[in-house]
């Protein structure tokens, strides 16, 4: 009875994954497109040079202040937070997992998605650390 | 700006075409694309290809994760491998000069052009590979499973976790190095090193793509290397491309156009390679 229960949590699991990953692509790519035509309505002649590498500013690096900048409806700043909505949903991923196994007390499982979320927080937010 | 734009959307629905057709992803295409043919430096080519290794694993995987053939445990615990490997990737990507990272691109082009092209063998479903001991950290990571077949669900079990952890990690790097899916690596470490069957692999692999990806896009992002005007026609154009190239795999025999795209594959191959060496990347 115990394999049961299990095999019907992992198969629900599966399903609101699924439908996680689904909703954070169409969330991104809806995102993304409103920014980009916010972006040419407000530049619609000037020209961007991608052959020399400058680095963006902050407003395109830091999580934060993507986030808050995105309220001002500039076409970047919502495309950017648009792809920061795509690069959080294997990470929205990795978190539902963890409380699925959370769920089914799979203590070593749990550990080592805890480890997996760790290394993803360490690179999503290594601005604010120092290296 | 707009005419560039286009051209982008244009060439990332091609990217996107021919990743899914030969199983290759997008990113492997996108770079070159970017690079060779539109003159973008390849910092920015590379953060705008990871965006779109995410968008097409993940909505790929939001698709066959209910099917029940992958295995998630298996895919988080090498995932500590890839994460780990993708920011590492990122790290010497940060620090190594362009044209080594061109030269490398171009090798890694060329070897999954001739891997894509080679026919392969499904190790796993040979007659039921002989008994063996399991070691006590697959005991402890109860790294078996089943998958659903037509003749019901089908066991497996695995072995040489250790190797398909070093394939894996190293899968990252190259994720992380060069902005790719590296999909194909992720099945060989699990289909031939670790014994699982082809099936799994392959989808089990996907699934793992989003995740290493956004380990190093991470990083990426953080050192300014995306670029929201660039990764805007990469990421739409990648997604739609790769969309329509699944539906046109099931329909139509893709033996000659694979062979074409190999070729077209490993030109692109030779020319990154070319262009790292003199230096013009």
């Amino acid at each position: 009875m115990a394999t049961t229960t299990k095999r019907w949590n992992d198969d629900q699991m599966r399903n609101i994954m699924g439908t996680l990953l689904r909703f954070g692509v169409i969330t991104a790519a809806f995102l993304v497109t409103v920014g980009g035509i916010l972006f040419f309505i407000q530049h619609p002649k000037e020209i961007f040079d991608y052959t020399t590498f400058r680095g963006e500013p902050d407003r395109f690096r830091k999580v934060h202040l993507i986030v808050s900048e995105a309220f001002n409806f500039r076409g970047r700043d919502v495309i950017q937070l648009g792809l920061l909505v795509l690069i959080a949903t294997p990470v929205a991923r990795v978190i539902f997992s963890l409380i699925g196994f959370l769920i089914e007390k799979d203590w070593v499982y749990v550990i080592i998605t805890t480890i997996v979320l760790i290394i993803l927080s360490v690179s999503l937010f290594s601005n604010y650390l120092s290296f | 700006m707009l005419i560039f734009i286009a051209i982008l959307f244009a060439g990332a629905l091609f990217a996107g075409f021919i990743g899914s057709l030969t199983g290759l992803g997008g990113g492997v295409i996108i770079v070159p694309l970017l690079t060779i043919g539109l003159g973008v430096d390849i910092r920015y080519a590379i953060g705008a290809s990871l965006i779109s290794v995410i968008a097409t694993s993940s909505g790929a995987a939001s698709a066959y994760v209910k099917e029940g053939i992958l295995n998630i445990r298996i895919g988080m615990f090498l995932e500590i491998a890839t994460t780990l490997g993708a920011i590492a990737g990122a790290a010497i990507a940060v620090y190594a000069p362009t044209h080594a990272i061109a030269v490398i691109f171009g090798f890694v082009l060329l070897y999954s052009a001739i891997v894509s092209f080679l026919k392969r063998k499904d190790s796993a479903d040979e007659e039921n590979p002989p008994e063996r001991k399991s070691g006590r950290l697959i005991e402890l990571l109860k790294v078996k499973g089943s998958y659903p077949t037509e003749k019901g669900l089908k066991n497996y079990t695995l072995r040489n976790l250790g190797g398909g952890f070093m394939v894996m990690a190293f899968a990252g790097i190259l994720s992380g190095l060069l902005g790719i899916g590296s999909g194909a690596l992720k099945v060989i470490a699990m289909d031939s090193v670790m014994k699982i069957p082809f099936k799994v692999s392959t989808s089990t692999s996907n699934f793992m793509i989003g995740v290493t990806a956004a380990a190093s896009a991470g990083i990426y992002l953080n050192r300014g290397y995306i670029d929201p005007v660039l990764s805007m026609p990469v990421m739409v154009g990648v997604l739609i491309g790769s969309l329509v190239g699944a539906k046109f795999l099931i329909r139509s025999h893709t033996k000659s156009i694979r062979l074409v795209f190999a070729i077209v594959i490993t030109l692109l191959a030779f020319e990154m390679i070319f262009n790292g060496l003199t230096k013009n990347i």
